[in-house]
């Protein structure tokens, strides 16, 4: 069975990690008090949000010129829609939350310098209440892909151990697949 | 509770004894503003309350004076959260100094409506010489007189203990104003 190539594997479980890192670095650090801890904590967050968008939009222009291997024939049509709903949806959210990130952090009067070195132009000016509805969102946005990804999760599990075919290990690194067929 | 009413005193008693000398500017106009530079981002901050007395003669540009007291409890820095952080004793400690002070020493001449302007800044019971050039424009009978220099927070004390760390919190903040004086002499 056909698998992803290796630059799309690569992709996919260097964003994985750096969106499961700095969503957790989002939910710890909002709560802290002000500390030169907190500005550095914010701006690692920040950075790697630049970083998965761009990691994104490199993916994407990979996924143009290759195309992901075939769903297993086994696998119904609607769980095919489904996947590819997922996709999309995963695909959209990980371009979605860091702009949101980026737009909230200029509607708060702090301008995203990425890696303290390239300042990104603010497309917004200062404007406190649209900064608190931009939050929102941002933590909106991130409530719905931990949903989309938990089920992203559970279905790749799902047809590893249940339907025991190659929609997981062909992401997988270093892993063989199970057969040549099917 | 008790601290609190202690500090509103403190407060009462700073913004009664800030008008002890007359005030000569034209406070629509005038403005002191700064950037602070955290994590390498540039951040835009305001003092919203100063007084000033400002004694200027195209003239006898060497005979200028001014006085500027700035009130540091109307600090903006840019969010909420820090305009609590900096009241504190590591930042400003605005209960034991509520103001800064400026007091110029002398005036020279750079040319045509440009100054050098040195004197003494005192924040936080530190006082230190400050030299930095100030441009002049008349108008109507009124000047305006601006002008950029750097400050060294740390020269200061302003966010010692753990924000005395320059890589998150640069020492270098960059502080401009703007005076315009009143047309009455």
């Amino acid at each position: 069975m056909a698998r992803y190539t290796r630059v799309a594997i690569g992709l996919h479980w260097v964003i994985a990690l750096m969106i499961l890192g700095t969503f957790a670095l989002g939910l710890y650090m909002h709560e802290l008090p002000l500390s030169p801890t907190k500005l550095k904590l914010y701006s690692y967050h920040k950075w790697i949000g630049v970083t998965i968008f761009a990691l994104v939009l490199f993916r994407l222009a990979w996924r143009l010129g290759h195309r992901p291997p075939p769903p297993p024939p086994s696998m119904p049509v609607w769980q095919h829609h489904a996947a590819s709903a997922a996709h999309l949806a995963l695909y959209l959210l990980t371009l979605a939350i860091p702009v949101s990130g980026w737009l909230m952090s200029s509607a708060s009067g702090f301008q995203v310098v990425y890696l303290g070195i390239l300042p990104i132009p603010d497309l917004l000016g200062k404007d406190k209440g649209l900064a608190e509805q931009l939050k929102q969102a941002h933590e909106l946005l991130n409530i719905v892909m931990f949903a989309v990804v938990v089920m992203h999760v559970a279905a790749a599990l799902k047809h590893h151990l249940m339907d025991r075919d190659d929609v997981l290990s062909r992401m997988l690194p270093f892993i063989k697949p199970r057969s040549k067929d099917s | 509770m008790n601290s609190r009413f202690l500090v509103a005193i403190t407060a009462a008693v700073a913004a009664f004894a800030l008008p002890a000398w007359a005030d000569n500017i034209d406070h629509a106009k005038s403005q002191i503003s700064f950037v602070s530079k955290q994590m390498n981002v540039p951040v835009d901050g305001l003092f919203g309350k100063f007084s000033a007395q400002v004694a200027y003669d195209p003239k006898k540009p060497a005979a200028s004076k001014a006085e500027i007291e700035v009130e540091l409890g109307s600090v903006d820095t840019g969010s909420a959260e820090a305009n609590t952080e900096v009241a504190k004793k590591s930042w400003f400690n605005i209960a034991a100094f509520p103001s800064a002070k400026f007091v110029s020493s002398s005036v020279k001449s750079l040319g045509p409506d440009k100054l050098e302007v040195k004197g003494n800044l005192s924040i936080k019971g530190i006082s230190r010489e400050l030299t930095f050039p100030v441009t002049v424009k008349t108008a109507g009978g009124n000047n305006t007189f601006e002008g950029t220099f750097p400050l060294l927070r740390l020269q200061y004390k302003i966010g010692d203990g753990a924000w005395s760390d320059t890589d998150t919190v640069a020492d270098e903040v960059q502080v401009r104003f703007r005076i315009v004086t009143t047309s009455s002499k």
